[in-house]
């Protein structure tokens, strides 16, 4: 893997920090006049998501770290693995539950995935934004009362539970904002 | 995919205008004091030996083997100006410093350098503080930069242990501390001690570590100091001026020496100036000169946190 000097630094440089992948977030350049200048670089460790920030003297070099981001088609979980497709070569690869993490109470197959991988290994996986997801298990809704306020749990298909206005009712389709894990609104498809 | 706007000047119109009348502010205030305005050459066959600051290079037809050097500072041909005779200058150059770029730098920036003769450095920050006065800033504080250690981190920055400064920047997050004592204490005074200084007004941080001396004089005092000045405003560096230094011998050691500190390092080795040298051995009359960043004192003056923000046009390579 090539090495990057400090003078390539910019957000978004994938770098090996400590035998961990990390993206770079903020690079800030620091030069006295007539002094030594340093990197202050601010970056996010891929693997655990914790942000960590690092000196380093300009003209230094780091060993960069091979991460791709690709958008996959999810396939289906074997009860271990779950398995994504690039549709455009048809090679698979298999993400642990590490990986999939959050991801997977949205997911239930076909969607197409943003997934980060570090050495062809999937290391995160990012939901689409927005799924529709059937309505499982939830209180009966009371007819016709689509007034605001008020709300109650639902299981989805995926597993996942979400709160939900009160008029909501099994078999429905609903739109979830899997950023935030919210409700967004009813859906025909 | 280019937008339809990246040819559009990087700054606003507005703040094009405040360049304008930052310039015009300016060479009135040298008019009034009778410093002349020069001009002298961006391109020259030498550069700069100083170990932290990068000459671009460049070359022309006649002499197609010879490397020329883009100025990182009128310096040297203004102080052949001033021995030849010229009396107080001053200058608004573009000057180039390769592998310098951030929000507060730019490889291409403009630099006022202004030299007057018979002033040493104290009566010549009054003078900035006057031009920044003029161009409705405040007069600038002063502290010396051991004074500003000790308040931030009650440290003598002379006569620390070099070992202590560096379990400082350790604290400070530069895990790998290297055993330099000149960038420990850059690495202390840019990120532990401008930034906790709480100061609103202007600042004038002056009498420097030996070290950091470069084309000034030294004071004989206990420690010894560096005659120079640094000018800070919300923490950023506006300004650099000193005593020059007039001693020729003294001088052509000192480039010796940053030659030497560059080879160890692996950097490229400018020819010394030699004309500078001349002009230093036929004699420089006793005077203090100053470089003022004009991009980052429009930043301030309009607000800006990005020198993109107060330049027409850069490379864009941030």
């Amino acid at each position: 893997m090539a090495t990057y000097s400090t003078n390539e630094f910019k957000s978004g440089l994938k770098i090996m920090i400590e035998n961990d992948p990390c993206s770079i977030i903020e690079n800030e350049f620091v030069k006295p006049g007539k002094g030594q200048a340093f990197n202050r670089v601010k970056m996010r460790n891929l693997k655990t998501g914790r942000v960590l920030e690092k000196t380093y003297k300009s003209g230094e070099s780091v060993e960069g770290a091979d991460v791709v981001d690709l958008d996959l088609q999810y396939l289906y979980n074997d009860g271990e693995m779950w398995h994504f497709m690039n549709k455009d070569s048809y090679e698979q690869c298999e993400a642990d539950a590490n990986a999939v993490s959050d991801a997977k109470q949205w997911i239930k197959g076909e969607e197409m995935c943003l997934v980060t991988l570090w050495n062809d290994v999937p290391l995160s996986v990012a939901a689409p934004n927005f799924v529709v997801l059937e309505v499982t298990d939830t209180d009966p809704g009371l007819k016709g009362d689509t007034a605001q306020g008020g709300s109650k749990p639902a299981t989805l298909e995926t597993g996942a539970i979400v709160k939900v206005p009160l008029f909501v009712e099994n078999g429905d389709l609903l739109k979830i904002d899997t950023r935030t894990g919210e409700y967004v609104s009813r859906a025909k498809e | 995919m280019a937008s339809d706007t990246s040819w559009h000047p990087s700054a606003s119109l507005k703040v094009i205008k405040q360049r304008a009348s930052l310039l015009k502010q300016i060479r009135s205030f040298m008019n009034t004091r009778e410093i002349i305005e020069v001009d002298t050459p961006i391109l020259s066959h030498f550069g700069i030996s100083d170990p932290y600051i990068e000459s671009m290079t460049t070359s022309c037809a006649a002499e197609s083997d010879v490397l020329l050097y883009l100025q990182s500072s009128p310096e040297f041909c203004m102080k052949r100006l001033l021995a030849a005779g010229s009396g107080s200058i001053y200058q608004i150059a573009h000057v180039f410093r390769n592998e310098e770029s951030g929000k507060r730098h730019n490889t291409e920036f403009t630099m006022l350098e202004w030299y007057h003769a018979g002033f040493d450095y104290y009566q010549l920050m009054n003078e900035v503080g006057e031009l920044l006065i003029d161009i409705g800033l405040e007069r600038p504080d002063k502290m010396t930069y051991a004074d500003a250690f000790k308040q931030t981190l009650e440290l003598n920055p002379h006569t620390a242990a070099t070992s202590e400064l560096q379990t400082l920047c350790k604290q400070h997050g530069w895990d790998d501390a290297i055993d330099d004592r000149h960038a420990l204490l850059d690495f202390l005074f840019s990120q532990a001690v401008i930034k906790n200084l709480e100061q609103s007004k202007p600042l004038f941080i002056y009498d420097y570590p030996e070290c950091m001396s470069a084309l000034a004089t030294l004071k004989q005092s206990e420690p010894i100091v560096s005659e120079r000045f640094e000018l800070f405003i919300s923490g950023m560096e506006i300004a650099n001026g000193f005593n020059e230094l007039i001693d020729a011998d003294e001088q052509v050691k000192r480039f010796e020496s940053e030659l030497t500190t560059r080879s160890n390092k692996g950097l490229a080795e400018p020819p010394i100036d030699k004309d500078f040298v001349a002009a230093l051995r036929s004699g420089l009359p006793e005077c203090s000169g100053v470089a003022v960043g004009i991009d980052r004192l429009l930043m301030v003056l309009s607000k800006k946190d990005d020198i993109n923000e107060v330049s027409t046009f850069t490379l864009g390579s941030n």
